[in-house]
């Protein structure tokens, strides 16, 4: 069902948001065009004041009763005008987007319009019947007919599950709640028109027959029913551990086993099949263990993406072991950047099988290390192509305002390290 | 190559052939004898590429592929180490730690695992394991690891050291036993260290001291880490269940 746009009492709520907000956003009483049932005099009033249109519609059938209701919805529909958008929005024959096709198509709901004319029928034919709204007649019955909607309520498959399920598990407060409430409304609907007819000495000898049968068939078919239920139940489990499996083993067949087969295809690249080993266990690893909340606004997860994709680059094994975590900010980004240098230098100049890094969050400052057990080199020659040392990484630290120290020697290994200090937390 | 069920019950021809090869085998610079090792992994495939990988390093005289059958095998062959996976069908390795070491607490045990959890990792570790690594350790680095540990030492990967550092600055709440609650500032350069990747010797370079000294620092962690009994610990390790 279409809502009317965001009400205007929300802006009432927190002092801080009311400053904020425009004076648009307190809709003009227009004629709605969408969500309209007849004239969108309605669904345009709910609008404007913020109410649920149901709410309006039902006051207007209300008063319509007098027949003040229709006069003034007539009135609203001549005087008020039309909603300015919406109409340019069909004045173009066929547009572009199917979306104002749609709309128009959609304009009146069905549904809805039938819904409110039998509402206004069924008013009707009561007030014939019953002359008036003071007869406690009316009141029963109505009664009777709210708890009957209320019950059959159960019967909408997805209503009813979530009440078996709950009355199962027996959690399910509201389910029940709400069954009993229809269950009295009911019953005094009943009664209360029975006794108003002052039929209920005549009915008292049917309803106890009535009653000891209903008692009797529910104490034979409890058992059944109870076993119903849980066989539904366990149906229900099953088909959720099945579901669970089933993509279980769509994730294993679309990451694992592809891997496995790509592994055999490449058996004798030893370089290759290594990285695809090490790609397909931290995807397996990620998919087992991923903390989904904080994936990419936080160091430490950061400083493990950056890792993997620099070793997928280069198939040089990256160990990474982060101690605390922190937001990022700036200065960190800089950092990443930095440490990513450090490892694709390390991947690829050092001749390692194995890069370690080690990132560490303190009260006061974070700092990397990245370190290999390669080559090494001499800092005073480094040659043309390895610049990046210079500008990518001390570079880099400095004009973020952190540092960066590297110690090498040839044949020693090279560890880079970077310290950047923290934003202090407001 | 043996099977996985007849790790139970090792047949005597077995242990006698292995046996033969560890009579034969020695250091070649001290004299003492290769370390006497069980694997326990449910793995078939994994033990035989362990043994391989070892080689003649150590001297493997049991396998066993569950926690009955580990039991039973470290019961008879009494080895100096256990290599244990965290994962074990009847119970995981922690089980295999409990009714071991009720038993034997002689036996050390190395703890080996694909997982990076830092559940499995502490709590192996708090079950009484000497060191933990990850099975994708090299087979020399590996080897070491397990004379280490055979001879009483602590071994720590760079990211169980990240755990503890990790695990022990968790939190502000004042320690419950000072000792035992708190690493001091020297402990924690060292296991900032191992964290950074450098193996003891390096560590001991960088902090002029030696690699005794070293190890004494870390066998004082894993000490603490094992018998601290702030709950910080175990709940700090449940709640990060990432590698």
């Amino acid at each position: 069902m279409r809502r009317a746009t965001p009400p205007p009492r929300r802006t009432n709520e927190s002092g801080d948001r009311s400053v904020t907000v425009k004076p648009s956003d307190a809709p003009r009483l227009t004629r709605a065009v969408d969500g309209r049932l007849l004239g969108g005099v309605a669904a345009g009033l709910a609008r404007h004041l913020g109410l649920d249109p149901v709410v309006v519609r039902l006051a207007f059938m209300a008063l319509s009763v007098g027949g003040i209701g229709l006069a003034l919805y007539l009135a609203l529909y001549f005087f008020v005008p039309a909603d300015p958008v919406e109409r340019e929005g069909r004045e173009e024959p066929g547009g572009p987007d199917g979306q104002s096709a749609s709309r128009d198509r959609k304009g009146r709901d069905i549904s809805q319009i039938i819904a409110y004319v039998g509402l206004a029928t069924g008013l009707g034919f009561l007030f014939l019947l019953f002359g008036g709204v003071f007869d406690p007649l009316l009141w029963f019955v109505v009664f009777g007919t709210l708890g009957g909607v209320i019950l059959w309520q159960q019967a909408n498959p997805s209503q009813r599950d979530e009440w078996m399920t709950s009355t199962v598990g027996g959690a399910g407060a509201k389910g029940v709640m709400r069954a009993s409430a229809g269950v009295l409304l009911v019953v005094v609907g009943v009664i209360g028109f029975l006794v108003f007819q002052e039929q209920l000495q005549n009915a008292r000898a049917g309803l106890t027959f009535a009653f000891t049968v209903l008692a009797g068939i529910a104490l034979i078919a409890a058992p059944w029913i109870i076993g119903l239920v849980r066989e539904r139940d366990q149906e229900r489990r099953e088909r959720i551990r099945n579901a669970e499996r089933a993509e279980l083993a769509a994730h294993i067949h679309d990451s694992v086993l592809h891997t496995l087969t790509l592994i055999q295809r490449r058996a004798e690249d030893p370089r290759e099949v290594q990285r695809l080993a090490r790609v397909q266990e931290r995807a397996l690893r990620s998919w087992l263990y991923q903390r989904p909340a904080d994936a990419e606004t936080t160091v430490s997860p950061a400083l493990e993406r950056v890792a993997a994709e620099v070793e997928e680059q280069h198939g040089v094994p990256i160990e990474v072991v982060c101690v605390g975590d922190c937001p990022m900010d700036d200065g960190l980004a800089a950092m990443l950047r930095a440490a990513r240098e450090a490892m694709v230098n390390a991947s690829k100049y050092a001749g390692t099988d194995a890069v370690s890094v080690f990132g560490e969050v303190d009260r006061e400052e974070v700092l990397v290390f990245v370190r290999d057990r390669g080559a090494g080199f001499d800092m005073d020659d480094i040659p043309e192509d390895r610049m990046g040392v210079r500008g990518s990484i001390l570079g880099r630290m400095e004009r973020h305002g952190g540092t960066a120290r590297i110690r090498t020697s040839p044949g020693e290994g090279t560890e880079v390290q970077l310290c950047m200090p923290r934003i202090p937390e407001v | 190559m043996r099977s996985a069920g007849h790790a139970a019950t090792p047949r005597s021809a077995d242990v006698g052939r292995v046996h033969g090869v560890a009579d034969e085998n020695t250091h070649p610079s001290d004299g003492t004898a290769v370390p006497r090792v069980v694997i326990v992994d449910d793995h078939r495939l994994f033990r035989s590429g362990v043994r391989g990988e070892l080689g003649d390093a150590v001297n493997v005289v049991g396998e066993a592929g569950d926690v009955d059958s580990a039991v039973h095998v470290i019961a008879e062959q009494q080895p100096d180490l256990v290599l244990l996976d965290v994962h074990l069908p009847g119970g995981g390795g922690v089980e295999v730690l409990r009714r071991v070491l009720a038993q034997h607490p002689q036996i050390r045990f190395l703890a080996l695992s694909v997982s990076d959890a830092a559940e499995d990792v502490i709590g192996v570790v708090r079950g009484g394991a000497r060191g933990y690594v990850t099975k994708t350790i090299s087979g020399r680095e590996l080897a070491d690891a397990i004379v280490r540990v055979a001879d009483g030492d602590a071994v720590f990967s760079p990211r169980l050291a990240g755990f503890v550092l990790d695990a022990f600055s968790a939190t502000d709440a004042p320690p419950v036993d000072p000792e035992l609650d708190r690493l001091t500032q020297r402990e924690r350069e060292v296991l900032r260290y191992i964290a950074r990747g450098y193996a003891y010797k390096e560590v001991a370079r960088e902090l002029f001291i030696s690699v005794k000294t070293v190890e004494t620092h870390v066998s004082s962690v894993l000490r603490k880490l094992q018998l601290s009994n702030r709950h910080e610990l175990s709940r700090w390790a449940t709640a990060r269940r990432l590698v």
